[in-house]
């Protein structure tokens, strides 16, 4: 972190397993300081999975990942705990504290991590909400939020530590169009006027254009390619192409596998 | 016939290997909340004496009508018993000392066990449980708050301090609702009844029903947060928890009763 030029990410060889089964193929992965790099990918790419160790939520087994300078595989609860202060991560559904209103959720890191005293916590967590244009809703239950409001507010809680690093899961999923592109127009605000760098996991294609400096494009757990908008838009690789013009991806059956797995016991 | 029993022996070993794990999984979760508790200040994950308090007030406070309704109402049950059964013998006036013992060692802290599994167990696997589903226990983690000491402590040190104190207001109401019965039986009044009562109680019989009721705590609130953090499968998932968070925690501590009887009355 010393080192502006070092990656904020540094992921080298990643693989997970779910089960028996593979989900990451040895995944190479590095995100620049004040870069939005978008992982783009179908469902079943990989995509949450590499997210859950990007976040520390899940350790590699094999391969390392190195977050803001710190090996996620073997740090020390300590040290995770220190990076997991630097880092902010907005979850698809949101995942803010059912029980709490929206005000203490966005509250809620600064309580728990600093010493500072009530007003200047209330004062910084509405100042945060009038970033992501929730001012006034402080008072409102997660439950009685919109979508796209609660999509907001979560942001809010990413964004109150002012992290470096900032990490969201689908941020247009299940929203309508306009809402959607006022998120992307959020996202492009955090990176110009705060300076993050933030990591976007999505598979909307046109959000994904909007925002990325970068994007990296995952399909059953590869890299298929790396590059700028316009070099992944250019790129010739065919399975590229069908995810960007939507084509229905041909069905491959291995009969010997296919009669395995309808025959397998042990599931 | 032999594959079939080849895969009996097969599910018994797998079924012991989960029981064996969950154990596992239940101390390390106890252990963990403890360590939170005694150096969380220091490392910066602080177990927030007013989450402890909210607790407290929830599994315990809240919990004092319901324990003492029925804590009474067994009491008076238990004075008809034994006054029906004791003057077979021409003994009913044992009955102050069979009640005195019987609910200051057996039934005050069974009864508020069952009692607090019910609201309390549930209502830790349902909470744990929902946010688990919802990717707020995640959220948490990420955040820097470790979801152990933030949920699973101060519902551990809360029900570690209320249920004693609910044990003891149990065992009171109860022989208060056999005095109400048995007294006027007995041709005595009901002070006299309690103080015959006081006589015949050692600490010990306290005693005895206060540290089943610390056991019990600790396996409520085992069984209800990690049934809570296991849940997968959505809403359906969340109720299929909580039913087992009751069913499981109220047989533990019916057997865990039992073997603590045995070992302590030999």
């Amino acid at each position: 972190m010393n080192d502006a030029e070092a990656p904020l990410i540094e992921v080298v060889g990643l693989q997970a397993f779910y089960g028996r089964r593979r989900i990451l193929h040895g995944v190479d992965f590095s995100v620049r300081r004040g870069e939005i790099r978008v992982i783009m990918g179908g469902s079943g790419s990989g995509k949450s999975t590499l997210l859950r160790h990007l976040i520390g939520l899940q350790r590699p087994v094999a391969g390392s990942v190195r977050i803001l300078g710190v090996d996620a595989g073997r740090a020390s609860a300590r040290e995770l705990l220190a990076v997991r202060r630097r880092l902010g991560v907005s979850f698809q559904g949101g995942a803010l504290i059912t029980s709490m209103s929206v005000g203490d959720n966005v509250a809620l890191p600064l309580r728990e991590h600093t010493a500072l005293d009530e007003t200047t916590i209330r004062i910084m967590s509405r100042l945060k909400l009038e970033f992501v244009n929730l001012g006034g809703f402080h008072d409102l239950m997660p439950s009685q939020l919109s979508g796209g409001m609660t999509k907001r507010a979560a942001l809010a809680r990413a964004i109150v530590m002012d992290p470096e690093l900032l990490f969201f899961d689908e941020p247009s999923a299940g929203l309508d169009p306009v809402v959607s592109a006022e998120l992307d127009e959020l996202i492009l605000r955090l990176r110009d006027a705060l300076r993050m760098t933030i990591v976007v996991v999505t598979h909307e294609l046109e959000s994904a254009f909007r925002i990325a400096d970068r994007i990296t494009v995952l399909d059953q757990g590869d890299i298929l390619a790396e590059g700028s908008v316009a070099e992944v838009r250019a790129s010739a690789d065919e399975r590229i192409q069908d995810l960007l013009h939507r084509r229905p991806r041909p069905v491959e059956v291995d009969v010997d596998d296919y009669l395995r797995r309808l025959t397998d016991e042990d599931g | 016939m032999i594959a079939n029993a080849q895969r009996l022996l097969n599910r018994i070993g797998r079924r012991s290997v989960a029981a064996v794990d969950a154990v596992g999984y239940g101390a390390g979760l106890v252990a963990e909340a403890l360590v939170f508790t005694v150096v969380g200040h220091r490392r910066g994950q602080p177990v927030r004496l007013a989450a402890i308090v909210e607790q407290m007030r929830q599994v315990g406070f809240d919990a004092i009508p319901i324990v003492t309704l029925l804590s009474l109402t067994v009491g008076l049950m238990l004075a008809i018993q034994f006054i029906a059964t004791l003057s077979e013998f021409g003994a009913q006036t044992q009955v102050v000392l069979a009640v005195a013992k019987s609910v200051t060692r057996e039934f005050g802290v069974l009864i508020t066990g069952i009692l607090v599994a019910g609201r309390s167990g549930s209502a830790f696997a349902a909470r744990i449980g929902s946010m688990s589903v919802s990717q707020e226990v995640d959220a948490l983690g990420v955040m820097g708050i470790d979801p152990v000491r933030y949920l699973v402590a101060p519902a551990l040190l809360a029900m570690l301090l209320m249920l004693p104190v609910l044990t003891v207001l149990s065992d009171a109401a109860a022989i208060l609702g056999a005095a109400l019965y048995s007294a006027p039986m007995l041709d005595m009044s009901v002070p006299t009844y309690l103080t015959q009562t006081l006589a015949h109680l050692t600490p010990r019989d306290v005693f005895e029903g206060i540290a089943k009721s610390v056991v019990f705590a600790l396996l409520i609130t085992v069984i209800g947060v990690a049934t809570g953090f296991s849940v997968s499968g959505g809403a359906e998932g969340v109720g299929r928890a909580t039913t087992r968070a009751v069913v499981v925690s109220i047989s533990a501590i019916v057997i865990a009763d039992m073997v603590f009887s045995f070992f302590l009355n030999r």
